[in-house]
């Protein structure tokens, strides 16, 4: 069987910053293996501006920022197989892929980064009720046949959820000729960045509905309408708030979900609140030597973060394979008070390096509030924050000579209090 | 001038179709939709009853019997996928033992075979997961589940290659009696038979009603289901029905055959024929009488939720055979549940009533055996690297949820009564079945239908016409409006 250091599944942003920072690391097997025919992932259709801001100080548009990444890969000779579909992979680190050249082949991988980014949540996952006519898309699904194959989806489009790939398709329905009668969301808040919001409904006149769903889709062949209707605290409709919206398109933009089919094989520990793999301060996952980063670990609104923290893998997974390892205490990490998750979510001082930027989501909206971290009992970082709110990931900064000066430490917490 | 006209390209039109087949007959299948499996076929349960559920002595009791005897056979013949995993029907409550014994006598009586009675331990050792509640049940070994796409596609394909017409987006508006047999005035043009057979679902009250004195009346009966993620699969191994409760009539647990779970249907009476939506209500009464089975079903991992109607006569049988008044007008009439079992028997029997209506004499030639779309997840890792080196298209997968390759669409499109439309390609290759739903893979398959029918790109649809899933290019509608 061919061997390989490291194979990274999945050639979009998160592959491509691992394997980069792998290659850079000293590592000289590195295999990127692709599903798609290009490089790039998601951002291939992400066609508008906005990316890479913090990477490069630069106002980038998807497709460019990729192709930073792509060339530095190109630069670093580092194989890439596109049309590769993984199929299997398996707690000894045996990738089994398969594409039309090679047929199924398999690989013995001393490690693996997982990078296999997200998916959107379907209509069957939130009931709607009604008529399964044509015209109902996910975003990402319209945004592809847009922006990538060039077909229009509709004309007279209605938008479920606030998301950031809803708030983008709006816009971009919008410049393309269609019409965008509203955007719903179920919540008090938008899912979205608030730039979104501004620039891609505000600047165009879309009305965002919040506190407001889909109750009923109506027409048989293609869809003619949407019943949108208010929600109470419960979130569930209000009598007599229905509003009937005549539509041909339904885009759905409803949550995103790490696609971790092939990490559910290996049998790594999964985090139910992000439905990606449990990770430590190295991006490795309960099974050794598996790595995770990008959306596959968690869903990302920015994708310099996601360079950052697939950079940041692509690297451990080279010290791993170098054996530039040690074993050491586990210190768990954990969100309270309105902090639902961190990644990681566990800590082994030894192995981090001096800085370690800890990544979470708050479950509501919360206003001149603090951040605090705690070793233990003792804060010993807090920092204001004027809003917070789910549709922007949040972080703070652990030393790794706050957690080496206290030995015995047990746990890590990270919390949302009121100010002081 | 046909033979034979079957109106109505579902699993009961399509096994009759498939049956005449065997004899040397000119047949042809009227089907308003674009394909075969369109309605009441394409959205029911999936079960292959045992048959415990009829009356002895109806036409639902021997055509349930019998199609389940015939099914394991006709899989083979056909390759559809079926599984004989077996039945429970559970009882909450002490006080209705007695009519779990007296189920099993009806069965019994029925002829069906192996039925036993369980305590709820006993229930409760063969799938683990059922609630504590369970005080009995009646095991019927003979149950099953199958692919209804499967079944009906399958007997379509095989009925078009022994030389049966599949006629398409034809609606039949009105049936005369002529000298030589019926006239059929269908929207695409008249179509002439020496017999006709009724196979329309939900409107064949309409159709015998337009031959025959002898009224009948079909009510449409909505059931509505949600699947569950194939992960979900595991919480039955084998079909839970439940005995009806005070609170009502029961719905059932079931694994799929290709591993999902299902549960469903709602029971309720339509006006409206065409009315296949889902309600909120009738989908979360469906989710607790469920959990009433199985407690911790995992709601929250629902993939997708549909509704099919019952054709459900007056009567409660099948009204199978000639009708009195109006020789060679042939009805499969009433076909609700146990339809889908109970197909392969209807077709055997009404296509030799036909034949020997009409003297006809069986082919020498008939081919039998059918062969499905490859899958090749079922391929070992040499088989599969052939067949990859031979079709390139087997390499590379299409939909990332099922792992359908491009090879299998491909063949789903060209094979006979192939598949024409988006749903034609998911129900055949499960391409779109996924838990993403056909996010990813809806535009590679747009483009793969596209390619394969070489119709203009925006022709392609989501089913039926008016179901176009595209509406122009970019910017199209900016230049014509000149913004």
């Amino acid at each position: 069987m061919r061997t390989c250091d490291i194979v990274v599944i999945g050639g979009g942003p998160a592959g491509l910053a691992a394997a980069i920072a792998a290659r850079e690391a000293g590592i000289s097997e590195i295999l990127v293996l692709e599903r798609d025919r290009c490089l790039g992932g998601i951002l291939n259709q992400c066609i508008h501006n906005g990316f890479g801001l913090h990477t490069f100080r630069e106002e980038l548009t998807g497709p460019e920022y990729a192709e930073r990444f792509i060339r530095r890969a190109e630069e670093l000779e580092i194989p890439c197989l596109l049309e590769t579909m993984v199929m299997d992979i398996t707690p000894g680190k045996v990738v089994t892929a398969m594409n039309r050249e090679d047929g199924v082949f398999q690989i013995q991988a001393g490690a693996v980064i997982l990078a296999m980014g997200c998916r959107e949540r379907p209509r069957g996952a939130l009931n709607i009720p009604g008529y399964r006519p044509a015209g109902i898309y996910s975003a990402g699904t319209a945004q592809r046949l847009v922006n990538i194959e060039g077909y229009m989806p509709g004309r007279e489009v209605v938008i479920l959820g606030s998301g950031d790939i809803g708030l983008i398709m709006a816009r971009r329905m919008t410049l393309e000729g269609a019409r965008v009668h509203a955007v719903a969301e179920l919540m008090p808040y938008s899912g979205g960045l608030k730039r979104n919001i501004v620039q891609c409904l505000d600047d165009y006149g879309i009305p965002l509905k919040l506190s407001h769903t889909v109750v009923q889709i109506h027409g048989k062949e293609r869809l003619t309408g949407v019943t949108l209707a208010k929600v109470g605290a419960d979130r569930k409709p209000v009598p007599g708030t229905e509003e009937f919206i005549p539509c041909d398109t339904l885009l759905l933009s409803v949550g995103l979900i790490p696609e971790n089919e092939l990490s559910g094989e290996i049998g790594v520990e999964m985090n139910r609140i992000t439905n990606g793999p449990s990770v430590n301060e190295s991006l490795e996952t309960s099974a050794e030597g598996v790595f995770a980063c990008g959306n596959v670990l968690h869903v990302h609104d920015l994708v310099d973060y996601v360079s950052q923290e697939a950079a940041l893998a692509g690297k451990n997974a080279a010290r791993y394979v170098m054996g530039d390892w040690k074993e050491g205490l586990r210190i768990q990490l954990e969100g309270k008070g309105g902090v639902r998750y961190t990644v990681p979510s566990a800590v082994c001082p030894e192995n981090m390096e001096d800085k370690l930027t800890v990544r979470f989501r708050v479950g509501d909206v919360y206003r001149d509030r603090q951040l605090c971290v705690y070793l233990d009992g003792e804060r010993i970082s807090r920092a204001k924050k004027r809003v917070m709110g789910p549709g922007e990931m949040e972080s703070v900064i652990l030393k790794k000579s706050d957690l080496l000066a206290r030995p015995g430490l047990q746990k890590i917490t990270v919390a949302v209090e009121e100010a002081e | 001038m046909y033979d034979v006209l079957v109106i109505g390209g579902g699993v009961t039109g399509c096994s009759i179709a498939r049956e005449l087949s065997r004899y040397r007959l000119k047949t042809a299948v009227a089907e308003r939709e674009e394909d075969v499996c369109s309605g009441t076929s394409k959205a029911n349960s999936g079960i292959v009853h045992a048959g415990f559920d009829a009356e002895p002595g109806s036409q639902k009791a021997r055509m349930n019997v019998r199609g389940n005897r015939m099914m394991p056979q006709l899989a083979r013949e056909l390759d559809f996928a079926f599984r004989q995993n077996g039945s429970l029907v559970l009882c909450f409550d002490r006080k209705q033992l007695g009519q779990l014994q007296a189920l099993k006598e009806k069965g019994e009586a029925n002829g069906v075979e192996g039925l036993k009675l369980l305590n709820g331990e006993e229930a409760r050792a063969l799938e683990p997961k059922l609630s504590g509640a369970v005080e009995g049940a009646l095991y019927a070994p003979t149950g099953g589940i199958v692919c209804p796409f499967g079944l009906t596609i399958a007997m379509a394909e095989n009925a078009a290659v022994n030389g049966v017409e599949f006629l398409f987006e034809t609606e039949v508006l009105e049936i005369r009696r002529i000298d030589a047999g019926y006239l059929v005035r269908t929207n695409t043009g008249e179509i002439e038979a020496r017999a006709v057979v009724n196979a329309a679902g939900v409107y064949a009250d309409a159709l015998n009603n337009m031959v025959s004195e002898r009224k009948y009346h079909i009510t449409a009966r909505r059931g509505q289901y949600c699947l569950l993620d194939k992960k979900a699969g595991t919480a039955a191994d084998r079909t839970i029905f439940q005995m009806p409760t005070a609170m009502g009539k029961g719905v059932l647990v079931t694994p799929t055959v290709h591993g999902n779970l299902m549960l469903g249907p709602t029971a309720e009476d339509i006006p409206d024929k065409e009315d296949i939506s889902t309600t909120s209500e009738g989908l979360e009464t469906l989710q607790s009488k469920a959990a009433l089975s199985v407690p911790d079903l995992p709601r929250n991992m629902t993939i997708t939720s549909f509704a099919g109607l019952r054709a459900h006569e007056d009567g409660d049988d099948f009204i199978l055979g000639e009708a009195e008044d109006a020789p060679g007008f042939f009805n499969a009439l009433g076909i609700e549940s146990p339809g889908l079992t109970s197909a392969p028997a209807i077709g055997e029997y009404l296509a030799g009533m036909v034949a020997e209506k009409l003297g006809a004499e069986k082919k020498e030639d008939f081919a039998g055996q059918r062969k499905g779309i490859l899958n090749p997840q079922e391929l070992t890792v040499e088989e599969r690297n052939t067949l990859i080196r031979s079709n390139p298209a087997y390499g590379s997968i299409v939909c990332r949820c099922e792992m359908v390759t491009e090879g299998e669409i491909v063949d789903a499109i060209r094979r006979p009564v192939g598949a024409r439309s988006l749903d034609g390609v998911k129900r055949r290759t499960r391409a779109g079945m996924g838990r993403c739903q056909a996010g990813f893979c809806t535009p590679r398959t747009i483009e793969i239908l596209q390619r394969e029918l070489g119709e203009p790109d925006l022709a392609v649809r989501k089913n039926r016409a008016g179901s176009e899933l595209l509406t122009g290019k970019d910017k199209e509608e900016l230049k014509e409006a000149g913004r």
